[in-house]
C-alpha cells in the first residue's frame, strides 16, 4: 500500500467527509424505505390501544375473543374531529393525519390553561381533538376519547372509553407513561383497569366527579358509583389519573361535546 | 496472534465482557425484565458489535489517529440507527418496550471497547469474529439474567406462564424486586461469583494484604 500520511490535515478531512457521506446515505435511505412500514405499525398500535380501552381487544393479544382482527374491529369506529370549545364536530380537519397532542403545542390552534383550569397539568390544550365513535343503528354504543394528564414522573397518555349513555366508563388504558414500575406503573394492571368499568362519571349537576379512593364507600352510598380503588404506594399517579379523567370529561375537555351528544342534538348525524 | 477459535470462544466465559471486564452492564439492567426483549437486544448487540468491528477494521489503516474515536462512534451510531429503524418497521411492539435502550447501544462500552481495543489492530475477519464473540458473551449473561428475572418476577417465560401466580389463581407471589433494576446487579454479581469459583484464574489479586499482627514487646 502506498504510504499515505494518514494523519495529515487533508486526509483527516477526506476521511471525515467520506465517512459522513457513506453513513448518512445508508441511514437515510434505510429510514426512507422503511417509513411506510413504520407508519403502518404506528397506526396499528394506536388502533390497538383504542380497542383495548374500549374493552374490545384482550391485552397482549392482537385478535379479539371472537377471532376478529384489529382492522376489522376498528372499522366499526368512526373518527371525528371535535371542537372542544363548542362541542361541535369540525369537518375541515383531516382526521387521519391530525395529532391533537402536537396541536396542543401550536399556539395558533391551542389555548394556554390557567393554573385553576389546568388540573391535569397540561399547560396547553388543543382546540380541536378527536373522538372515536362506535355507533349502532339505535344510537351510540361507545365513545373513545384521547386523554392525557401528569402523573408523578411525566404525562400519562391514554384513551378513555365511555358507554352509550355517556355517563358510564367502559374502560381506560394508557399507551405511554413514565410511572414507577410496580407502584404507579400498575396503571397498566389489567385488574385495576377492569375496575374502571361501570364507574359513573357525572353527578346531578353534570360535573364529572370520579374519585380514586383508599377505601370505597358502601355500595348503598350513592358516591360509591363514582369511586375507583386507588393504587397503593402511588399517590401522585392516582391523583393524576383522577384529575385527568375529570378534566377531559369536564368543561375543559370534552364536556361540551358530551353534553351535546347526550341531549341528542348530535346523535342523529 | 490469537487463533480464530480463541478470539471467538474466549469472550464467552474466559474473558466475558460483563463478568470479567464488567462492561456494558447498564443495558443488562434495563432490558432483562423479560426474555423477548432480552433476545432482541442480544441480536441487536451481536449485529452492531460484529459489523462495527468489521467496518472499523476495514478502515483502520486510513483513519487519522486524532479522529479515530469519532470515526468509530459515527460507524457505531449509524449501525445502531439501522437496527432501530428495522426494529420499528418489523417488530414494533418489542421496539417500543426496548424504547431508548436500542439507541443506547451506541454508548454500550463493549461495542466501543472492542472497536478501539481489537479492531484497530487486527484484520477484518478476526475483528468480526471478536465482535461476534464478545456480543455472544454479553448475550450469555443477559439471557441468564432474564432466565432468573422473568420467571421469578412475573411467573412467565417468553410470555408463557410457567409458575402460576396468585393474580392468575396460582400459588406464586411474584417477587417485585426482580422487576426493578437492582435485582440484575445481584444476579450479575452471583454469576461473576459462580464463574470465578469455576475459573479460579479470574479471581483478582487483592490490592493489599493486611499485615499480620506484630508481637508486642513489653517496654523495659
Amino acid at each position: 500500500m502506498a504510504k499515505v500520511d494518514k494523519d495529515s490535515l487533508a486526509n483527516t478531512f477526506l476521511i471525515a467527509v467520506f465517512l459522513c457521506l457513506v453513513c448518512s446515505v445508508v441511514v437515510s435511505s434505510l429510514s426512507v424505505s422503511l417509513k411506510p412500514m413504520q407508519q403502518l405499525n404506528k397506526e396499528l398500535d394506536q388502533k390497538k390501544n383504542i380497542l383495548r380501552a374500549a374493552g374490545m381487544l384482550p391485552a397482549d393479544q392482537n385478535i379479539s375473543a371472537d377471532g376478529r382482527s384489529i382492522e376489522e374491529l376498528f372499522a366499526e369506529f368512526t373518527v371525528r374531529a371535535v371542537d372542544l370549545r363548542t362541542g361541535e364536530y369540525v369537518d375541515d380537519v383531516d382526521v387521519t393525519n391530525y395529532d391533537p397532542i402536537r396541536a396542543a403545542s401550536d399556539a395558533a390552534i391551542s389555548i394556554a390553561l390557567t393554573p385553576q383550569e389546568d388540573i391535569a397539568t397540561l399547560r396547553r390544550r388543543e382546540n380541536v381533538s378527536l373522538v372515536y365513535l362506535k355507533a349502532t343503528p339505535s344510537g351510540i354504543d361507545k365513545v373513545v376519547l384521547p386523554v392525557r394528564g401528569y402523573g408523578l414522573w411525566g404525562t400519562l397518555y391514554g384513551y378513555l372509553a365511555l358507554d352509550g349513555d355517556l355517563n358510564t366508563i367502559a374502560g381506560l388504558g394508557f399507551y405511554q407513561h413514565k410511572e414507577t414500575p410496580g407502584l404507579g406503573g400498575e396503571v397498566d394492571n389489567s385488574k385495576w383497569k377492569a375496575s374502571w368499568q361501570g364507574v359513573r362519571l357525572f353527578n346531578d349537576i353534570g360535573q364529572p366527579q370520579v374519585r380514586l379512593v383508599k377505601q370505597r364507600s358502601a355500595a348503598s352510598n350513592p358516591v360509591a358509583d363514582f369511586e375507583v380503588d386507588a393504587l397503593s404506594g402511588a399517590t401522585f399517579t392516582t391523583k393524576g389519573v383522577e384529575n385527568m379523567v375529570n378534566y377531559w370529561t369536564g368543561d375543559g375537555g370534552f364536556g361540551a361535546y358530551l353534553k351535546r351528544l347526550r341531549s341528542n342534538a348530535l346523535a342523529q348525524r | 496472534m490469537a487463533s480464530q477459535k480463541e478470539v471467538l470462544i474466549d469472550p464467552i466465559f474466559n474473558n466475558n465482557p460483563i463478568a470479567l471486564q464488567v462492561l456494558g452492564i447498564c443495558s443488562a439492567l434495563a432490558v432483562t425484565i423479560n426474555m423477548a426483549t432480552t433476545l432482541v437486544m442480544c441480536l441487536a448487540v451481536i449485529f452492531v458489535c460484529t459489523m462495527s468491528n468489521l467496518a472499523v477494521s476495514l478502515v483502520r489503516n486510513r483513519v487519522p489517529t486524532n479522529i479515530r474515536i469519532i470515526v468509530q462512534m459515527t460507524i457505531i451510531s449509524s449501525l445502531v440507527i439501522v437496527v432501530d429503524q428495522v426494529l420499528q418497521a418489523v417488530a414494533y411492539d418489542i421496539s417500543k418496550s426496548l424504547s431508548v435502550f436500542v439507541g443506547l447501544i451506541i454508548t454500550n462500552c463493549i461495542v466501543m471497547g472492542r472497536a478501539e481495543a481489537f479492531a484497530m489492530q487486527n484484520g477484518p475477519w478476526l475483528s468480526a469474529l471478536d465482535g461476534f464473540g464478545n456480543a455472544l458473551g454479553y448475550s450469555v449473561i443477559l439471557i441468564g439474567v432474564a432466565l432468573v428475572r422473568e420467571p421469578l418476577g412475573s411467573g412467565t417465560l417468553l410470555g408463557y406462564e410457567i409458575i402460576p401466580t396468585v393474580a392468575n389463581g396460582g400459588w406464586y407471589v411474584p417477587n417485585g424486586l426482580l422487576l426493578l433494576a437492582p435485582s440484575a446487579f445481584f444476579i450479575i454479581g452471583l454469576f461473576i461469583w459462580a464463574i470465578r469459583a469455576w475459573k479460579t484464574e479470574q479471581v483478582e489479586e487483592p490490592e493489599y494484604e493486611i499485615a499480620p499482627n506484630g508481637q508486642y514487646k513489653e517496654a523495659i
